[in-house]
């Protein structure tokens, strides 16, 4: 008899998770169409002067992330809780906490990692100034999480509702603003060429504490939607 | 196994009731359930059959009384590898087949020793339909899976809430079937039933659930 180790544990999950984003990949394909779009549509409606894109570029490349990630929050855990998946989830001997970070990662790695990864071609495509490049990529690596696993709290809370996409919105967006802040504060940081340490300390700081805090609400959420 | 009086029973009830909102679902009860047992609990709809097994398997906390798990208070924490619950959402990912859901049931609760996926799935029924997605199956064939992973995963105490819906005559059968190889080898269940069905082998102890008022 094998009673199965947390690491196999999750590994199943991760592999199951995967495995069902693999049967639906053209809807886990959207939110990065969205952003795309968004930000292709922004040089047709503000003009093609390098100038004034440039200036833009950063801000909106987070704003279309943001909301791209938003498009696919609501499904986190929704359908795990509609087929007692999670009943099973909650009743398994190994931590909650730790397997809803482990859905949690598969969210981040499959809506914001890929956008992470084209987002140098769109900042080409924007005319974002060299230097500030690097530094978009690192606020990305930073805050795409973050907004993954505040995003995840959110949805843990209104997943028992019906009709909750509004809630949800509304509950989500003021706690993305400061990290959107602090992102955008980066950014701006490296196109005057002032020192951008604070900002990203700040953004590793709430990535550090949302690491730690969020999978724990998560699970104290949805172990109330379930009763 | 005979039930030995000196061992602790697997699961107890002590005055066990739910309110929800001030207003009573069921209880107050008490029973106990030895290894080697099976027990019907029967109750009409709304008796809060459901309601009690959700109480039971710890994922909702009791209004009044407690529930023993091998002489113990019971919290989520101490379940480890104990209970199956079988519920009426049977937790199998319709877009996966019934081996990749039966693999992912065994990474999350382990495994029973002996017994492989594929052999559950055989002796549930369903030889053939391994690799083909659990949506494509009817609600008997999704039952049969969920019944698999009740063999696969090495809880003692099994937790069935209404076992016999969907099932053809041959699957009321298989079920009965299974019960009774859990009983042999020491193992327990409680079955819940509004009672259009039956647990026809041996004389199983029948608890009723009367609906408060």
């Amino acid at each position: 008899m094998s009673y199965g180790t947390l690491w196999g544990a999750c590994r199943a999950l991760l592999a199951r998770d995967l495995a069902l984003l693999w049967r639906r990949r053209g809807d886990a394909l959207n939110p990065m169409l969205f952003a795309l779009m968004v930000v292709a549509l922004f040089p047709f409606a503000i003009g093609p002067e390098p100038q004034v894109l440039g200036r833009i570029a950063a801000g909106t490349v987070l704003v279309a992330l943001l909301l791209a990630g938003l498009l696919s929050l609501d499904a986190l855990f929704r359908s795990d809780l509609e087929d007692g998946s999670l009943e099973q989830l909650v009743l398994s001997p190994h931590p909650l906490a730790l397997l809803l970070a482990c859905k949690i990662f598969v969210h981040w790695l499959t809506t914001a990692l890929p956008l992470v990864a084209i987002a140098p071609l769109v900042g080409e495509m924007l005319f974002l100034p060299g230097p500030v490049q690097p530094v978009l990529l690192a606020v990305l690596a930073l805050s795409t999480p973050l907004l993954s696993l505040i995003g995840a709290v959110c949805v843990a809370l209104t997943v028992g509702m019906r009709r909750s996409g509004m809630l949800l919105a509304l509950l989500v967006l003021p706690l993305y603003v400061p990290v959107l802040i602090f992102a955008a504060g980066a950014c701006n940081a490296a196109q005057n060429g002032l020192p951008v340490a604070a900002p990203l300390l700040w953004l590793g700081a709430g990535l550090a504490l949302s690491l730690v805090l969020a999978p724990l609400a998560c699970a104290a959420a949805l172990k109330i939607s379930i009763s | 196994m005979n039930p030995d009086p000196d061992t602790p029973p697997l699961l107890e009830a002590r005055g066990l009731a739910f309110a929800r909102n001030d207003e009573p679902i069921f209880g107050p009860i008490d029973f106990a359930l030895r290894h080697g047992e099976v027990v019907l609990m029967e109750g009409d709809n709304g008796s809060g059959k459901t309601t009690l097994l959700k109480v039971l398997s710890g994922l909702v906390e009791p209004s009044a009384g407690a529930v023993l798990l091998n002489g113990e208070p019971l919290t989520l924490a101490r379940l480890s590898h104990q209970v199956a619950l079988l519920g009426h959402l049977l937790g199998l990912k319709g877009e996966l087949s019934p081996l990749q859901n039966l693999r992912f049931a065994i990474g999350l609760g382990g495994l029973r020793a002996g017994i492989t996926p594929n052999q559950a799935l055989l002796s549930v029924g369903l030889e053939g339909f391994e690799e083909v997605p659990l949506r494509q199956l009817s609600a008997g064939q999704k039952k049969r899976v969920a019944l698999a992973r009740l063999l696969l995963v090495p809880a003692a105490l099994w937790l069935l809430d209404e076992p016999y819906a969907n099932l053809d005559r041959e699957g009321i059968a298989l079920v009965n079937r299974l019960l009774e190889v859990h009983a042999r080898r020491g193992g327990a269940a409680l079955i819940t039933s509004h009672g259009a069905y039956a647990y026809t082998s041996g004389t199983p102890r029948r608890i009723p659930l009367k609906a408060v008022a």
